[in-house]
């Protein structure tokens, strides 16, 4: 392997471990914040045991989603060095946003929501947690703009004389459609994993553990959160296909390995064989019409075939191969979309058992929601290969290519050493992900406990917090 | 004053800010091995920093993102050339973050043994690395003309680097035994009065090496510079007394003051340059050849008018809110002997989720 693909294998397993940890502490900060509003508005016990039980699984996961974002922060610059010479203009600004007005936000009022339980007032305290939640939602923000302008450069002009984009309308950068969807689909993803893991864990606490009643009541604030995160981020999403098939028709061919331009499109369900040398796979289940109305919104609408991309791509840009792996594209892509719909039935069964007042017993069902913590992640690592790898070759759609990008002062033993390190620290910080986490999740509810009266005390702390 | 230069002062100000902040919490990781007898005085120590250390470590993330944005070739020849000090930098970073929250989340006493042992390690290797390179900046790697690195791994280990790195590492030493005198009571305020003397004293030899080395590297040292290379030596001294006499408070902030001067000068001496060529002068990377356009520029300057007075004063707060000494509680010393007949829920009731 080359110095591109060593770098590009760093990236991707960097970011993907990133963003196990990042639609988690999004979606977890928002529902221990709606955690604790309730004990707040109530003054009910059971929800501020919930607060403190979710809210210690919530501190175990951001610990690793901060530290393994550095690794972002800094990559940029030691292996992409040509790229970030050639794009910061653009691309820096909204990584510097994030950090002024996101990173310190989430950082510094965790640190307050943590150490203040009983010294803030109750309603400030409350006031933190919601601000880390917030936080967490603007970082990501910051991030998408910057990504999405990878996607779709817009906002930019090119100087004459470097050859490089320069910022010209930030406006721009933020109101661009891909953005625009994307984030929102984030969002959404972020809220499906928060509540999933909080279905899973309640779920199982009911089964196991006697403190059932309690956990009921996350049992359903979760479901209550996921069945419509789970809905609209699936209508996000392929509203995001729609766009994404305007300003990156190749992504959206190759993610329905669509060789030949046709209309109107079926869609297929399954392929056996596919690939990049194999434009002849045999399809499944075709459903008719269903392709077109996806990539367009319309029944008869036309999709352009990989072939005639290839060609006008050539004569744009030169000689080249600019089709993405198209078997990367085609299964991200249903991997994604049937698990979600998976779990939108998940939910929606969940939410009818909970009418009937069964929910608590049945069995199968909670059994089924504790398996379920691992379809966040199937969905989440399946929808950046797609986004990511249906960009390629370019790192900048159509202003770079990503061989154009890599670091020449670094060389291929450097990346490989870096490679090997952050992978064995990858291993064994999930290792101790997991037991922590686990742990946590089945450790038995907090006790009933009196509250300080909140008002700062004059003498010493005495604090053992950590 | 034009915008790149204003950008390069603002870095300065986020470096500096980071070394003032997030060096007493390096300090304070170090030291909370020997200033802590026993599991409970080292939990002291460590939480005395507890609400601050994650916001103090933005500093650096937001003066990487600030280079990033401002100085795109600045950021691509800095992190690409010092590319395995940076990993052994990360990984310091990651095993430091998961230190604090994941080392008291078991009562097996080898698992804190563990991230103690780590945070220490870690709390060393990060300001001495990051000394070494922004040392570099000064003393000069080999750049190309086409501003990318020539060098290899071993080219980072300048003596004026390494120098650097030395003398940060002794004054977070020092900055983190006058924090931990400032913040905590009895017996651990005491160890870290002796050892605010010991640094104190190793500060100041490195110090006053320090100066005169910068002074003799960078030809023609600007006034602003040799204020902060007095400001240094005065700090340190100024610390070393303060906490003689146990005046806590103003031995921090002279000891601040000490540890912002070195970063404050360091970029005061390499101003207008952002990094210095030691193949030929005229591949120097400098403000003028590795700013960002005025646009860019301008609107992040906006940004930050806008959001940096707010963070001042939501972190101005956040150390407010937690001014207090952290001491250990009252029931905690004498449950040590009998630890064997804790109720099994006893951990977790010290800690985030449920304390
Ligand atoms: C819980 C998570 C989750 C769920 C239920 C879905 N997705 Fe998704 N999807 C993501 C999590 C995600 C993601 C990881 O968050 C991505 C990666 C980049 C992005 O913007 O969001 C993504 C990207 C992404 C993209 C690529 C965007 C781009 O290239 O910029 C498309 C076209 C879709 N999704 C479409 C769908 C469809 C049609 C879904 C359901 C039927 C769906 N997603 C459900
Ligand atoms: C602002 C956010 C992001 C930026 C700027 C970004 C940028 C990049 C860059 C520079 C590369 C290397 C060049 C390439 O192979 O395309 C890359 C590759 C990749 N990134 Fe992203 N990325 C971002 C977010 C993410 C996230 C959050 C994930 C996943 C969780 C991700 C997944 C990947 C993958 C899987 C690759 C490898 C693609 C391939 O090898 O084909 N990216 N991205
Ligand atoms: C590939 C580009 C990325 C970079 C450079 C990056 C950078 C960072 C950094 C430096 C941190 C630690 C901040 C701290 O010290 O407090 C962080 C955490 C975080 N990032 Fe990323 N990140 C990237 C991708 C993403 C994406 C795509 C998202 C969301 C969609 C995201 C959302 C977050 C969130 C919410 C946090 C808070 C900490 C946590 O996960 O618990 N990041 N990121």
């Amino acid at each position: 392997m080359g110095n591109v693909d060593l770098a590009r294998l760093q990236f991707g397993i960097t970011a993907i471990y990133h963003f196990l940890f990042v639609p988690l502490t999004i979606g977890m900060a928002f529902l221990v914040a709606i955690l604790q509003t309730k004990w707040h508005r109530s003054g009910n016990e059971d929800y501020r045991r919930l607060t403190k039980f979710f809210g210690r699984l919530l501190l175990i996961n951001i610990a690793v989603g901060v530290v393994t974002g550095l690794i972002q922060e800094f990559q940029f610059g030691m292996n992409w060095s040509a790229y970030s010479r050639f794009v910061g203009d653009v691309f820096g600004a909204p990584l510097a946003m994030e950090g002024l007005a996101a990173f310190f936000l989430e950082s510094t009022f965790l640190g307050l929501w943590l150490f203040g339980w009983g010294r803030l007032s109750r309603r400030v305290h409350l006031t933190c947690i919601w601000l880390v939640a917030v936080g967490a939602a603007l970082s990501a923000m910051f991030i998408m703009a910057a990504n999405s302008w990878m996607q779709n450069p817009v906002g930019y002009q090119t100087n004459a004389s470097t050859g490089r984009p320069e910022l010209n309308d930030i406006g721009a950068i933020f109101s661009n459609p891909v953005f625009v969807w994307a984030y929102a689909h984030v969002l959404l993803a972020s809220a499906v994993t928060g509540a999933i893991m909080m279905l899973a864990v309640s779920a199982w606490q009911i089964r196991k553990r006697g403190d059932g009643a309690v956990f009921l009541r996350s049992a359903k604030t979760s479901l209550v959160v996921l069945f419509p995160a789970i809905v609209l981020s699936m209508a996000v999403g392929s509203e995001l296909g729609v766009q994404e098939a305007t300003y990156q028709p190749m992504k959206i061919a190759a993610a329905e390995a669509q060789w030949e331009t046709c209309q109107p499109c079926s869609f297929s369900a399954f392929q056996i064989g596919g690939g990049n040398n194999d434009q002849d796979p045999t399809k499944i289940i075709e459903i008719p019409y269903l392709l077109s109305f996806l990539a367009t919104n319309t029944l008869d609408g036309q999709v352009i075939g990989l072939n005639e991309l290839q060609a006008q791509y050539e004569q744009e840009y030169g000689p080249g191969y600019y089709i993405p792996n198209v078997f990367i594209q085609y299964w991200s892509m249903r991997v994604m979309a049937y698990t979600a719909s998976a779990v939108a039935l998940l939910a929606l069964v969940g939410l009818w058992l909970w009418r009937r007042g069964s929910l608590m017993q049945s069995t199968w069902f909670l059994r089924i929601c504790t398996l379920a913590v691992a379809t966040p992640y199937i969905m989440n690592t399946a929808g950046w290969l797609l986004t990511e790898n249906g960009r390629q070759p370019w790192v900048v759609q159509g202003l770079m290519l990503t061989e154009d990008g890599v670091s020449t002062s670094v060389s291929s033993t450097e990346i490989l050493i870096s490679l090997g390190v952050f992978l064995s620290v990858f291993v064994v910080v999930a290792t101790v992900w997991i037991v922590l986490i686990g742990r946590a999740a089945r450790s038995k509810l907090p006790e009933d406990e009196p509250e300080g009266d909140g008002t700062p005390a004059e003498e010493p702390i005495p604090t053992l917090t950590y | 004053m034009d915008l790149p230069v204003i950008w390069f002062a603002i870095l300065a100000i986020l470096w500096t800010g980071f070394f003032v902040l997030e060096g007493f919490d390096f300090g304070v990781g170090i030291l909370h091995w020997f200033v802590g007898r026993n599991d409970t005085e080292r939990r002291v120590a460590i939480n005395s920093i507890g609400p601050f250390w994650d916001a103090n470590e933005v500093w650096l993330v937001v003066a990487a993102a600030g280079t990033f944005a401002a100085f795109p070739g600045w950021y691509a020849t800095m992190f690409s050339s010092l590319y395995l000090a940076l990993v052994v930098i990360l990984v310091a970073l990651i095993f430091r973050g998961l230190a604090f929250e994941y080392r008291g989340k078991s009562e097996n006493p080898r698992w804190r043994k563990v991230w103690s042992l780590g945070l220490v390690v870690s709390s060393v290797v990060i300001p001495l690395f990051l000394g070494i390179g922004l040392g570099d900046l000064l003393a000069g790697l080999p750049i190309g003309a086409d501003q990318e690195y020539a060098g290899t791994f071993w080219n980072l280990f300048t003596p004026y680097g390494l120098l650097t790195g030395a003398t940060f590492l002794s004054l977070c030493l020092l900055h983190g035994a006058t924090f931990l005198g400032l913040k905590t009571t009895d017996l651990i305020r005491q160890r870290s009065h002796r050892l605010a003397r010991i640094f104190g004293g190793t500060s100041l030899v490195l110090g006053l090496t320090w100066v005169i080395s910068t002074y003799l590297i960078a030809d023609g040292v600007s006034a602003i510079a040799i204020g902060f290379l007095t400001l240094l030596v005065l700090g340190v001294a100024a610390a070393a007394t303060m906490t003689a006499r146990e005046r806590d408070g103003w031995a921090f902030a002279a000891s601040a003051v000490a540890i912002g001067s070195v970063t404050g000068s360091l970029f005061a001496s390499l101003y207008p340059n952002v990094m210095i060529s030691s193949t030929d002068a005229s591949n120097t990377l400098t403000i003028a050849n590795t700013a960002s356009g005025n646009y860019a520029l301008t609107v992040m300057t906006i940004v930050a008018v806008i959001m940096f007075p707010l963070v001042l004063l939501y972190q101005g707060w956040n150390y407010y809110v937690f001014r207090q000494r952290v001491t250990t509680p009252p029931t905690e010393p004498s449950q040590a002997h009998d630890r064997g007949s804790r109720p099994e829920d006893e951990a977790s009731a010290l800690d985030p989720g449920s304390g």
